[in-house]
């Protein structure tokens, strides 16, 4: 769209239109930041489907991969002509070659791999691998509230870390940010928006007759006031990454953000450098780049998590594709991210050394990783953070050392 | 029964597909209507002269791409078609099932057996997200395997859907070849097991209905063969649903602790059988179903009275529509649920007497999330309040309420709501329509009110 305008509305702007509008009594006043503290921004990107994280991380250095791997794996060379070869990160592990942007970030030691990494389900349905995943849970079954809006419900209020709410990207709101804490909603406007007036009485209704659905819309509405005379953006993924990123990036915008991508559920025809896997990947980097263009402002401060629910099999199937797995990769990326590192206790591929003789294990729980970017970017305790972001996660110890 | 207006309203919203005018004034109980609809047996069927069989429209988009590629590699003597480009055949075939379907939901008399299609068909999820052969065939696959079956048997269904060509393809099964197999060993291909564990997790047992890994690959290994016909033979079309016994993985099958012999196709046939009655799918399906009419929390009273009909009636579905609408559970007056998008604006569209452009419904239904047959994954759409009463869904129909009251600016809102929602519309909503400010904006909030939001 041409009419893209890069206007981040001011604080004023918003609490003048959304102010007057809707009880912001029920949101606590924005604390300013003591000077010096961070004012951290979190996106969390969930990728389902399970990605194949032996695809887009590859661990050229184990000498099972190759075999495992006939057609779809990646090469040191690639195509021989320079095009298509993974882009080395250290000596083990080599980067799917469509995700340049992320090559760069790392590069740039603002990048990292988790590798090995899965939460604590072991069995195989998406469905119950991205609940986990989602609401922090340690098995199924918990699908009322998820680890992220926990998350914010727990941040302390009015200590430089505004207890404003999330920010939750497309029309239907991920798992991961359902629950107490204040959700906001924002997907690329399609139809001509109704008017103010009309949101007004509609809302006027709701809080006479019907409070959940009044909490809801005002919400909706809340972010239109934010969003107003801003983002527009461009369509597809990038417009939606561009989008979510605008709002994240206004002075009083949503600190906290969760998007879903879906697609990478690849049992057939995966595809090695290029193919249906790359083209999901290349994607995916185009939100990175996103990210990291409209967030440039904010990037010291900014950490995105990639996360999805489990990966695939270690051996391609018997479609050129992989099925349902355990151990995968976690993305970490942004300018608060101390990165430049591959994190892995690599537990090998061969025969033996794989989970139930088909997948990569899992040597580092994702838990571990959101835990330990929560205590260093946000300054949550341990015990808040395995009692009510993960419970019943006491053993599984925050990852340290991740944030710049 | 005794006429009930306010259990009309009721039953047209939770039950049906919303009220047209003159709905609520209807002699007849609609208890009585609604068993009626169930009893005569009768699933509307979609026609029309693009709803062709599935071979015939995979076929057709086979001839299209190959017709399109000998236009990029430049053969000369390609006839060149006249006037502007016909749209892709994909796309074409999709919007003729979509506005058959429209055309079915707007002039249903109550729209019971449509609903229940709708469940079925978001039971056994393809989506036309997946590319072009499922863009084409996904209404197709309503058609020929889950509209025959709705007021049949639950067995008979799971074996119709997990064999079309479009579940196939969809979960990826056409190409999983039996290992040891003839064309296993010669090609050196082997199991996608995509379909097999959706087969349990999602359209019978589910995902805590006590199966394992190897009931997985068991079933995926049963499913070997089951694939679609390439080339025109005496078997059938190209495209049409074959099952190729060198692809079929030899020997028995242990799923679930029952042994399956090799005996070609019955092998699946009598698994599928056996997965169909199996406990764990009566209350599966007990539960998916009555969440999806009642309650996002369905009283376990419902469920269990629902998954014993299930298994007592042989899973036979009228019987099971029957013993829904005949439960106290599901009188409810509250409104607990929140219409679907798909749900609001057909009921919106009904109750404005609208004559439904399937362009514009389809990009309403995009921008709340819910087109047609495009669920993101095989689990199908969500089926509560957390996904559809979301900000920025709500906030999305709002734009979608304030369009429908443009479009139907001549109707009165007042008279809408006696029409469409009669005892149900509150003091409250009465208050607003008389204050609005134009007839559009009273329309609009009739359509968002949470007694028109809600059922």
């Amino acid at each position: 769209m041409a009419d893209l305008c890069a206007v981040h509305p001011s604080r004023r702007a918003i609490l003048g239109t959304a102010g007057a509008l809707f009880a912001w009594g029920a949101i606590p006043r924005i604390a300013t930041a003591a000077p010096g503290a961070r004012d951290p921004r979190l996106v969390v990107v969930i990728l389902r489907g399970a990605l194949d994280g032996l695809s887009a991380v590859a661990p050229l250095g184990d000498p099972a991969y190759a075999d495992l791997r006939p057609v779809i794996a990646l090469t040191r060379d690639g195509n021989g002509d320079g095009t298509g070869a993974a882009l080395p990160l250290d000596g083990f592990f080599a980067l799917h070659p469509a995700l340049p942007t992320f090559g760069r970030l790392y590069a740039a030691r603002q990048a990292l791999v988790v590798h090995a990494a899965a939460t604590g389900y072991r069995e195989r349905s998406h469905f119950d691998g991205q609940d986990v995943l989602e609401s922090g849970q340690p098995g199924p079954g918990h699908t009322a509230s998820g680890w992220l809006n926990r998350l914010v419900a727990a941040l302390p209020a009015g200590e430089g870390i505004p207890p404003r709410a999330a920010l939750g990207v497309g029309v239907v709101p991920p798992l991961i940010l359902r629950g107490p804490a204040p959700v906001l909603g924002w997907a690329p406007p399609r139809l001509p928006r109704a008017s103010d007036e009309l949101g007004r009485r509609v809302l006027g209704l709701y809080e006479a007759r019907d409070p959940a659905l009044a909490a809801s819309l005002a919400h909706g509405l809340e972010v239109d006031a934010l969003a107003k005379g801003g983002p527009k953006g461009a369509g597809g993924l990038r417009g939606l990454a561009e989008g979510a990123a605008r709002l994240i990036a206004a002075d009083d915008g949503p600190r906290i953000a969760a998007l879903a991508l879906d697609g990478w559920d690849t049992h057939a025809n995966e595809g090695g450098a290029t193919g249906r896997l790359a083209g999901l990947l290349g994607g995916l980097d185009g939100v990175f780049d996103a990210f990291a263009e409209i967030l440039a402002p904010l990037w010291a401060d900014t950490a995105i998590l990639v996360v999805t629910e489990f990966g695939r099999t270690a051996r391609v199937n018997g479609t050129t594709g992989t099925d349902h797995g355990t151990g995968t990769v976690a993305f970490l990326l942004g300018g608060a991210v101390r990165g430049g590192r591959v994190l892995a206790d690599w537990p090998g591929l061969a025969h033996g050394q794989l989970h139930e003789g088909r997948d990569l294990a899992a040597t580092t729980d994702v838990r571990a990783v959101a835990k330990g970017l929560a205590a260093d970017l946000f300054g949550l305790s341990p015990a808040v953070l395995a009692r009510s972001v993960f419970p019943g996660s006491e053993a599984v110890r925050p990852l340290g050392g991740l944030v710049a | 029964m005794a006429l009930d207006p306010r259990r009309t309203a009721l039953a047209l919203g939770r039950f049906g597909l919303g009220a047209r005018p003159g709905d609520l004034a209807r002699e007849e109980p609609v208890e009585d209507a609604l068993h009626r609809e169930i009893l005569s047996a009768a699933v509307p069927l979609p026609s029309g002269p693009d709803l062709a069989a599935t071979p015939t429209l995979l076929s057709a988009l086979q001839a299209e791409e190959q017709a399109r590629k000998l236009a990029r590699e430049g053969a000369q003597d390609a006839a060149m078609p006249a006037g502007p480009p016909a749209p892709p055949i994909a796309e074409r075939i999709y919007r003729a099932e979509v506005a058959a379907r429209l055309a079915l939901a707007q002039g249903a008399p109550l729209g019971f057996v449509e609903r229940l299609v709708w469940f079925w068909a978001n039971h056994f999820t393809v989506s036309v997200a997946r590319g072009p052969r499922l863009r084409v065939s996904a209404g197709a696959f309503e058609r020929e395997a889950i509209r025959p079956h709705v007021l049949g048997r639950f067995r008979d269904m799971l074996l119709a859907a997990a064999t079309h060509p479009a579940m196939l393809i969809y979960l990826d099964n056409v190409a999983s070849v039996g290992p040891n197999s003839p064309a296993g060993q010669r090609r050196g291909v082997g199991l996608n097991e995509n379909l097999g564990r959706e087969l349990l997790e999602l359209h019978t047992l589910g995902a805590d209905g006590g199966y394992g890994q190897d009931d997985v690959t068991a079933l995926a290994r049963i499913l070997t063969g089951w694939s679609l016909q390439r080339d025109g033979n005496a078997e059938g079309w190209p495209g049409s649903t074959t099952f190729r016994r060198g692809a079929h993985e030899p020997g028995a099958v242990t799923l679930l602790g029952r042994t399956y012999l090799d005996v070609g196709p019955e092998q699946l046939r009598m698994a599928l059988s056996d997965l169909a009655a199996h406990p764990a799918t009566a209350r599966h399906v007990a539960l998916r179903l009555a969440r999806h009419f009642v309650a996002d929390d369905p009283p376990p009273s419902l469920v269990a009275r629902l998954a014993q009909t299930f298994l007592d009636q042989d899973g036979d579905l009228s019987r099971l529509a029957l013993a829904l609408i005949e439960a106290p559970e599901a009188w409810d007056p509250a409104q607990r649920k929140v219409r679907s998008p798909q749900e609001f604006v057909v009921a919106a569209s009904r109750g404005l007497a609208l004559t439904p452009d399937p362009r514009v419904v389809t990009a309403a239904l995009a921008s709340l999330g819910q087109p047609f047959w495009s669920a993101p994954a095989p689990n199908g759409y969500p089926d509560d309040a957390g996904a559809w009463a979301s900000p920025e869904g709500l906030r999305t129909r709002l734009d979608v309420a304030a369009r429908a009251g443009q479009l139907a600016a001549d109707a009165d809102p007042m008279a809408l709501a006696d029409a469409v929602l009669g005892p149900l519309v509150t003091d409250e909503t009465r208050t607003a329509l008389r204050r609005a400010e134009s007839r559009a904006q009273g329309i609009a909030l009739v359509l968002m009110a949470p007694e028109f939001q809600r059922r």
